[in-house]
């Protein structure tokens, strides 16, 4: 990875979305990402969330202020960023390597590197022995392992999530948060996290952006202090669920202005 | 494995009640043979010519699957051209619908001035008459993939071609083979249509539905049961070797693809 020293991962500049005529979805956003930062951006529904991962991946284009990735354009910086969708987004009539290995492929990968990158996603994620099985065979949790296990294969420096697990049941969900935190502390990527869930923000960030809705804008941040490596227990600290009550609280308060 | 022999079971108990009434038919109503044979003479003339009416029912495979095939190329190609752009959707679609509604016993007259009488108009005119549903159906499986599937590509800066043969092209293939199921069944059609009008260049020999037109003008109504017997036959052949190969290239990982057997 080429990532030049000093540069922030993501810098959001006065960035305004706007459809249309219709009135802001996003407004005077200003965000810095540092490398190897995980942040979590939380709000409610229809305060933009999405759309600001839309704009750092360059699927859309901010109405005013600029973005830099790495200090490139979202566009130049492509290869180096990985979307998680919502949905598993899987290519129903491929196998799970055959999915896990779509990125290298699209790229023009050559096949031994793309072999050996498979196998050894496979191996991290759990999903040797359902290799060749076809994504209608598998639970809403596995299939989320190949979607995440798809992102990772290009070796992205940055993971943009967009509510992953949301669909999934809440154990699933926590051991799949475990599993995104084992990830990052071998690779090193940095992360957008978007969420609706508090505990789930609070568990992998180390930092918690929340939105307000009307138009969508920052409305409050925050840094979550808590011990290296989380491991599940921490769920059950009490410092874990004072920083939970401070954000449920801040989230409470932008429904009702 | 049981509920099939059941299905088959049923399926002949009907065919046996259909057999009966027809008997029946003929027994209470005194109807005479040339307007209705009864089922032994058909099954009779039938034997007779049995050598014929295979020749008849081999030319008329061969003319509905050379129109089924070309419609499939073709189709397919159009549904191309029409995925690179709404444009040129909304500019060619509404001839596909013409092709769609064109009266061809009023065309058959041009195309055999054209191709001259034979296999190849009765292909010709079997292709028309069945494209359209392959182009309807493989045109919107290319252009109703996930918007997200569009975006994972793109975030690997995928080209137009790769988008095209590795997202919009396998994601249609079961529209495909919806519209080659619809499309099976009017090949067969056309082709009998068109033997018809464009039957055969030598007098007394061809496809089923020239066939059928001599044996009615020679009022040899039993042999013309059988054609069309064998007509019937043909067209459920082609359905279900549709929807074997649907089963067979589908039912890995697409999750309607059904069995041959559950139609």
């Amino acid at each position: 990875m080429n990532s030049k020293a000093g540069v922030p991962e993501i810098e959001l500049a006065g960035v305004t979305k706007q459809y249309g005529n219709a009135h802001a979805v996003l407004e005077s956003i200003n965000l810095v990402v540092a490398k190897q930062e995980f942040i979590s951006i939380i709000g409610p529904s229809g305060c933009g969330k999405s759309t600001i991962l839309k704009l750092i991946a360059g699927l859309a284009n901010p109405t005013s202020g600029t973005i830099r990735v790495d200090g490139m354009t979202p566009l130049n910086a492509r290869e180096t960023i990985s979307f998680v969708f919502q949905d598993a987004t899987l290519l129903p009539w491929r196998t799970v390597k055959q999915n896990i290995g779509l990125g290298l492929e699209l790229e023009h990968a050559p096949n031994a590197h793309r072999e050996k990158e498979i196998a050894a996603l496979l191996d991290l994620v759990g999903l040797k022995n359902v290799a060749k099985a076809y994504p209608r065979e598998l639970s809403g949790g596995m299939k989320m392992r190949v979607s995440i296990a798809r992102a990772l294969a290009t070796n992205p420096q940055l993971m943009l999530l967009d509510e992953p697990f949301a669909a999934l049941d809440e154990m699933s969900r926590d051991r799949l948060n475990e599993e995104i935190l084992r990830l990052r502390a071998e690779q090193n990527w940095t992360a957008v996290f978007v969420t609706h869930s508090v505990s789930e923000a609070v568990f992998l960030s180390d930092r918690i952006v929340v939105l307000a809705t009307n138009p969508g804008r920052i409305h409050a941040e925050f840094q979550v202090e808590l011990p290296a490596p989380r491991t599940s227990a921490i769920r059950n600290s009490p410092q874990f669920d004072a920083i939970v009550a401070r954000v449920s609280h801040t989230l409470r308060e932008t429904l009702q202005s | 494995m049981k509920q099939r022999a059941i299905n088959v079971l049923n399926a002949l108990a009907v065919f046996a009640a259909l057999v009966g009434v027809w008997q029946l038919i003929l027994w209470v109503f005194q109807v005479p043979p040339f307007m209705l044979p009864s089922p032994r003479a058909v099954v009779r003339a039938a034997g007779a010519r049995f050598p014929m009416l295979l020749n008849s029912l081999a030319i008329t495979a061969e003319e509905s699957a050379g129109g089924l095939a070309a419609s499939i190329v073709v189709g397919v190609l159009v549904a191309l051209l029409f995925a690179q752009s709404r444009w040129v959707r909304k500019m060619l679609y509404p001839y596909t619908l013409l092709l769609q509604t064109v009266p061809i016993i009023a065309i058959a007259p041009l195309i055999i001035m054209w191709v001259g009488a034979g296999i190849p108009a009765v292909i010709l005119i079997a292709f028309i008459i069945s494209v359209a549903p392959i182009i309807a159906n493989t045109t919107q499986g290319l252009i109703s993939v996930d918007e997200n599937l569009v975006h994972l590509f793109l975030m690997h800066n995928a080209s137009r071609g790769q988008l095209l043969f590795k997202l919009r092209l396998p994601h249609a293939v079961p529209s495909l083979f919806v519209g080659i199921r619809i499309a099976s069944g009017i090949a067969v059609i056309g082709a009998i249509i068109g033997e018809l009008f464009a039957g055969s260049g030598r007098v007394g020999e061809g496809g089923l539905g020239y066939s059928i037109l001599y044996a009615s003008s020679q009022l040899q109504t039993d042999y013309m049961f059988a054609l069309v017997l064998a007509a019937s036959v043909l067209g459920f052949g082609f359905l279900f070797l549709v929807m074997f190969l649907e089963w067979y290239f589908l039912h890995r990982w697409h999750e309607s693809a059904r069995a041959p057997e559950a139609e």
